[in-house]
Formats: C-alpha cells, sequence, structure tokens
C-alpha cells in the first residue's frame, strides 16, 4: 500500500510538471501574478455599479470568480440614519425593488427609511388637462421614493457580507485605461489593463464601465456619444409640508420653463426637483427661505397661464371623450401646500440627454449613466441602470456556465441589444415629453392638452405605460 | 465495414494533418475558417456538461465539472478544451498537428487559472493509451488507462483512418461508467449536399476539403460500433447549423450533423452509470 501511495504522490508531481511545461510560464513574460489578474472589474461605485458587484457576487454560476469595485471615494457607512433627508433621491421602480431585494439589499433599505406610493399625478401648467397613474385598487404600491445614499449604504452593507473574492477598493481613482490589441499575438496581453493613481497596474478579462455620465471609460474607448445639454438646470431641495398628511402620491407639474415635481419622503416632508432654466434656477437658489417657499407653492398651485382659448378648448375636448368612455377621468387634486425647506441646503445640477451608440466592446461594457442618461422627469435615470445590472448579470452567469470567457463578446452584444431596445424608446418618449412640455405656444398646448386627457381616459394605455416604466 | 478506411492500426490519416496544420493560425479567429465550431461550442459544451452532471453526486457552483477528468481528443487549438477547463474539470487536449496544439497552449499561456486546469499533449490516441506498462507511465506521467471520467472526440472520427482502434482506445483509456461523447456527420445525400457541397464549396462555411463524404459515419453505424467495444448507447441527438445567423441548434434530424454520448460499461456494477470515484484505483491492472 504504501508503494502504491508513494506512486501516486510521484504521478501527481510530474503531472504538475508536466502542465508547466504544456504552459509557457507566465514568468517569461512579465505578466503580473495571478492574484492581479480579475474576472471582472467595475469601474465606479455608485448606486448603480455596487448593485453590479453585489449581482455578481451573489450569483452562483460566478462563485469564485475574482470580482473588485473600484471606487475614487471614501467607503459610505451609515451606523444610523442621519434625522435629515437628504436632498438627492431616486424612485425606484417595481422592477429596480425586485433586483435590490435579489441582491439582499432591499432588506436593509426598507430597514433604514423609504417611502412607497400609490399615485402619481401629472399635469399641465397652461390647461387643466392632467393624468393620473395608480394601481388600480390602490392598496399596492407604484414605486418607492428612497434617498441615494440609503441605496449606496445598503448595497455597501451587503457588499461586506460577501465573500473575499468579492473585493472593493475605496479611494482607488483610475488613471488610465489600456485596452486589448484586436488580433493576439504570442506577447500581447489579452487583458483590459487598469491603472490606478497609486501606480498600481490591475489586469481584468471583463471591465464593466459603471462611472457615471461622464464616463472615462466611454471616452477612453471612443465611444460616440449622442448628447446634448438641456438649457435646463434642477433644483433640488427637501420640503417641510405645512400640515402633516397620508403622503403617498408623487406630484409633477410640467411649466412652461420645465417640470417641477414633489416626491413624499414622509408624512411630513417631500422631495423637490424643480428643472427650469439654469438662471431662474440660480435666482431660486438666491431666494430666502420664505420666498423660495412662496415660489414653490405658486408653481404648483396657480393658473396664470392659462388662457381662455386653451380652457375653452380642453373642456369641449373633455366634453367629447366623456360621452365616449364616461366611467375614465378623474378629478384634479392640489398637492400639500409647502412651509419651509429642510435643514440641508438647496443645490442645483444642470440636466442633460446622453446616449452611447455602444454599449459595449471588446471586454467592455458600459452600464448605468456612463451609457444612457436622462431627464429626470419620468424618475426613470436610476431604473433603467437597475435594469441594465439585471440584464448584465443574467447573461454574464449562463456564459459562466457554459464555460465562456466572461469578456467575449458574443453574450455582451447580447446585453447591447436587450438594453438598447429597451433603453431608447423609454429615452425618445422622455425627450419628447420634455421637448413637448417647454413651450407655451397655443397649439402645442392644445395638442399636449388632447393628448394627455386622451391618454387619462384609456386605462388600457395607461397600464401598458405603467408596465413599460416599472420594470 | 467503411470502404474508405485502411485497417492501420493508427487512427491518424496524414493527409489529414497536412491539412490541419496549414490552418494552425485560425483557430482562435472567431470570424475566420474556424467560425462554425466556435459556434459550436454553444450546443456542445452544455451536452458534455449535462449529461455529465447527470451523474455527478457533489454539485460545485460555479466549477460544474470540478473533480473530473476529461480527455479532448482531437483538440485542434483548443476551441472545446479551455470551456471544459473553465467548468472545473481537469482537461487534456491531444492532437497530432503539433502547430496545433502550440496555438493552443500560447493562447492557454495568459489564463493562469486555466492553466492549472488544462494541458496539452502533441501525440495520437493510441501512443497515450498504448502507454499501459509502468514503465512508459513513468516517462508519460500521470495520464494512463482507465483514468478518465469522459472522451471528448468532436468533429474528429470524420478525420480518423481507423474508428476500430479509435473505439478500443476510447475504452482503455476511460474509466468504467466514463462517458464518450461525439460530435460528427452523417453519411447521407443530404449531408453530402450541405456539408461538401453548400459549406466547403459555396458559400466557405468550413475550409474547401476539410471532409470526405466517404469517412462520415452514419449514427447507426457508429452506435454500432461502439456497442461491439464495451461501450453502451445513451443518446444521438441531431444538430443543425443555420449559415445566415452563424448559430447551432438542436433538431430531431439527424441527416446531417449529430452528438452521440456513450458510457463504457461497468462490467461488475448493477447500472452503468456508477460514481467514478467508487472504482478501485487497481481494477485494471
Amino acid at each position: 500500500f504504501a508503494s502504491r501511495m508513494g506512486y501516486l504522490l510521484y504521478k501527481h508531481i510530474s503531472a504538475v510538471n508536466i502542465i508547466k511545461r504544456g504552459c509557457v510560464c507566465a514568468e517569461n513574460r512579465g505578466v503580473s501574478d495571478k492574484k492581479e489578474v480579475y474576472d471582472v472589474i467595475i469601474s465606479g461605485g455608485g448606486m448603480v455599479g455596487s448593485a453590479m458587484a453585489c449581482s455578481l457576487g451573489m450569483d452562483p454560476n460566478l462563485t469564485g470568480k475574482r470580482i473588485l469595485l473600484l471606487e475614487a471615494g471614501h467607503k459610505k457607512v451609515m451606523e444610523k440614519v442621519p434625522d435629515a433627508y437628504s436632498i438627492r433621491v431616486s424612485s425606484i421602480s417595481p422592477g429596480s425593488a425586485t433586483l435590490l431585494s435579489g441582491i439582499g439589499a432591499w432588506e436593509h433599505i426598507t430597514k433604514m427609511r423609504c417611502k412607497p406610493y400609490k399615485r402619481m399625478q401629472v399635469w399641465d401648467a397652461c390647461s387643466d388637462a392632467l393624468i393620473t397613474f395608480d394601481k388600480e385598487d390602490l392598496l399596492d404600491e407604484m414605486a418607492y421614493i428612497v434617498e441615494n445614499d440609503i441605496i449606496v449604504a445598503a448595497i455597501t452593507k451587503q457588499l461586506d457580507t460577501l465573500p473575499d473574492n468579492v473585493q472593493v477598493k475605496y479611494r482607488s481613482k483610475v488613471v488610465k485605461y489600456t485596452w486589448p490589441v484586436f488580433h493576439r499575438t504570442a506577447d500581447a496581453v489579452p487583458w483590459v489593463q487598469v491603472t490606478l493613481a497609486s501606480g498600481q497596474t490591475l489586469q481584468t478579462k471583463l471591465l464593466i464601465g459603471a462611472d457615471g455620465p461622464n464616463s472615462m471609460v466611454r471616452q477612453e474607448l471612443g465611444i460616440p456619444t449622442v448628447k446634448w445639454n438641456y438649457d435646463q438646470s434642477a433644483v433640488v431641495a427637501v420640503l417641510r409640508l405645512s400640515e402633516p398628511t397620508e403622503n403617498n402620491v408623487a406630484w409633477q407639474r410640467f411649466l412652461p420653463t420645465g417640470p417641477i415635481a414633489m416626491l413624499p419622503l414622509s408624512d411630513t416632508e417631500s422631495s423637490l426637483v424643480w428643472s427650469t432654466s439654469p438662471e431662474l434656477a440660480e435666482e431660486l437658489l438666491e431666494l430666502e427661505e420664505e420666498s423660495f417657499v412662496d415660489a414653490v407653492n405658486s408653481a404648483f398651485w396657480n393658473n396664470e397661464n392659462h388662457s381662455d382659448l386653451i380652457e375653452t378648448a380642453s373642456s369641449l375636448f373633455r366634453g367629447a371623450l366623456s360621452t365616449m368612455t364616461p366611467s375614465a377621468g378623474s378629478p384634479r387634486q392640489l398637492p400639500p401646500s409647502v412651509a419651509g425647506i429642510g435643514p440641508k441646503s438647496r443645490v442645483m445640477f444642470p440636466l442633460g440627454m446622453g446616449h452611447a451608440s455602444e454599449y459595449i466592446r471588446q471586454r467592455v461594457a458600459l452600464i448605468g449613466d456612463a451609457a444612457h442618461r436622462v431627464h429626470p422627469l419620468a424618475g426613470q435615470g436610476a431604473n433603467l441602470g437597475f435594469g441594465d445590472v439585471a440584464c448584465l448579470t443574467q447573461l454574464l452567469s449562463q456564459a459562466a456556465f457554459d464555460g465562456k470567457d466572461l469578456g467575449a463578446i458574443q453574450h455582451l452584444l447580447e446585453y447591447e441589444t436587450e438594453r438598447q431596445r429597451h433603453n431608447l424608446p423609454m429615452m425618445a418618449a422622455i425627450d419628447l415629453m420634455k421637448r413637448l412640455y417647454s413651450t407655451n405656444a397655443a397649439f402645442v398646448v392644445l395638442l399636449r392638452t388632447f393628448g394627455l386627457q386622451a391618454t387619462n381616459m384609456l386605462p388600457a394605455l395607461k397600464e401598458q405605460i405603467m408596465a413599460y416604466a416599472s420594470k | 465495414m467503411p470502404s474508405a478506411r485502411f485497417v492501420s492500426h493508427t487512427t491518424v490519416d496524414p493527409e489529414e494533418v497536412k491539412r490541419f496544420q496549414s490552418l494552425a493560425n485560425k483557430w482562435w479567429d472567431e470570424q475566420g475558417e474556424f467560425a462554425a465550431l466556435h459556434a459550436m461550442n454553444d450546443l456542445r459544451v452544455p451536452f458534455v456538461r449535462d449529461n455529465l452532471l447527470n451523474v455527478q453526486w457533489e454539485h460545485h457552483p460555479g466549477k460544474p465539472l470540478a473533480g473530473l477528468r476529461i480527455l479532448d481528443v482531437g483538440c485542434g487549438g483548443g476551441l472545446l478544451t479551455e470551456p471544459l477547463g473553465r467548468l472545473g474539470a481537469n482537461v487534456l487536449g491531444l492532437d497530432p498537428v503539433e502547430d496545433s496544439i502550440r496555438i493552443a497552449q500560447q493562447h492557454l499561456s495568459h489564463d493562469l487559472d486555466l492553466c492549472d486546469q488544462v494541458s496539452y499533449r502533441a501525440c495520437t490516441l493510441e501512443q497515450l493509451s498504448g502507454e499501459g506498462n509502468e514503465e512508459q507511465q513513468e516517462q508519460s506521467g500521470e495520464w494512463s488507462e482507465g483514468q478518465f471520467d469522459a472522451v471528448v472526440a468532436s468533429e474528429v472520427v470524420e478525420h480518423l483512418a481507423d474508428l476500430e482502434t479509435f473505439a478500443i482506445c476510447c475504452n482503455r483509456v476511460l474509466k468504467p461508467g466514463g462517458s464518450l461523447f461525439i460530435t460528427t456527420i452523417n453519411k447521407t445525400n443530404l449531408s453530402y449536399a450541405l456539408a461538401i457541397v453548400v459549406a466547403e464549396q459555396l458559400l466557405h462555411i468550413v475550409p474547401s476539403g476539410t471532409h470526405d463524404w466517404e469517412k462520415f459515419i452514419s449514427p447507426v453505424e457508429l452506435e454500432r460500433l461502439l456497442e461491439s467495444n464495451g461501450f453502451s448507447v445513451q443518446s444521438v441527438q441531431g444538430m443543425m447549423y443555420n449559415p445566415l445567423s452563424g448559430a447551432w441548434c438542436w433538431t430531431n434530424s439527424t441527416a446531417i450533423n449529430y452528438a452521440l454520448h456513450a458510457v463504457k460499461e461497468n462490467h461488475d456494477a448493477e447500472d452503468s452509470c456508477s460514481h467514478p470515484e467508487d472504482v478501485p484505483a487497481d481494477k485494471h491492472s
């Protein structure tokens, strides 16, 4: 028996020798140690980037794969939820909530703070046309308003629980990317190389760019991007309501200068997102608190933009519609009035639209704002990003189960096709809405008034819209 | 017996070797001459994986084929060898064409994780399986008879000189109950029309002269050959290539391409699919 064991041991050692002979030794090439080659590197640790890291790290088919998340900022830990609401919030659709739930972050979010809402009212300032969206019985949530800080903190908490093959490097800024050459020669390194500010160079079989609207990954790849700056900036703040209310409606009114939205945070507080011209935005920031509050209330309540012509035409049209569908249509409600603003000050940021014509290249994929940037008027920005995460995770999981190289182009192309098919119509619709509502020219107002009223009276159409936005 | 083959006791046809030598550099060009073979991985990797998973007791998430030793006969540039290695199996790729092995090793060398799982040798199946006595085993190392859980011969048998010897060697290197996976082309009028005329001469999906219709073998004949050499055929499945989409799909008809899964008969266990670990190491000495 002992000699048999000895023989088996000898065979094993020779096996190792054969493997070494059969494989050209990496040391000769100056290729760095095995530990520095990652299976996936994600560049950018925002909501979408960290969700991607968590999603890949928890996928059973990707068990043991080396995944690294690179974030230039510091780690966002939230031991205790701060009393004051933060001003940057997102509307999380049921589809995104499902993803976050799947990666174990939703549980943390609900324990920290989030506000479900059941109805959304969108109306025009130039007429009394309005549209409301709600789930039929008002028992189900439509979507959730969650502070961005809470989303990131919840995902970070979940990332901490993952095994060592999933790593996060904070305070790591990337200074250079080196792309793989198209036709491999014997010596060329086939992986993507990432050089950090610290001088360290990492290699990866797949790079995922989640580095925001001004993505360095996208720019370094030279991917043509359709983009324009809207002549608008968004002013965001936390509003204190005059009196506590069952605050479960999201309000948005289209002013000629841009949409103003009030999103519920709690029974006493709401988040303001007011998209308007940059000049007006600056004025708003400089106003005293009382005047600012007046401006907000007035924007929601007053009817100075109504004209007799429009009012007559729209009530005629509404009359005609109600003979066809007598039961449809809903009365206009008014949002709660505002008494003050939250302790954190108001800020503004410029708005733009952007779409990368390609989401992928060899061994690279773009997700989130790096691939597509939209106007906040439909609350879809974060959701499109989470949709990218779900789609790419599923495709990479299947690729791994089929023994494929994760950076291979076939499944990356599938990701690009699937997401572009979903994102482009959404972005076009949002852009169209923005343009449609940016004027008070009578003809356009009439058109959109009729359009809005008609849509409001067609439950089937509204359901389609909600379903698409909920994904 | 197929008429074009001589019983030569060597499976390798020198003409075939020469032909593949000239194409060696094209293996890893996914849009090149071997594009259809790259695309075939979408069928053959799951075929091997799922049939092996059916006999596995343990499931390792992330490495479904961990702990299994696989021999890839006629591995070429390693197109199928690498995915099997990525799934956690310990894979040895064999090919008589030295340039192909060189290309395979080169492609492998960058991926250090995969280097632990995959190795290559430029030799024939008979050379490997003939290393029966201890002296030769010491020279060759770890691979010898009855050591593999699976043998994969994909798009190989239609290039071989002697199928009988091939079947005998496969049997020798497999553990009892081990699996043999073959993908090849049927010998029918339709396969002549599509695989030779259309694929080679008209559409150039396959380099001209790659296949000799006389060497194709029908599933029935292949089954007969294997069953007379200690195998039990478990399943045969038709495959079809769509040149427009560049993708393969499974199909009911085996008239053109097909995949076959056979199992080496286990002489003393009741069922033929015994767990490989159960077999004592010195059973066939």
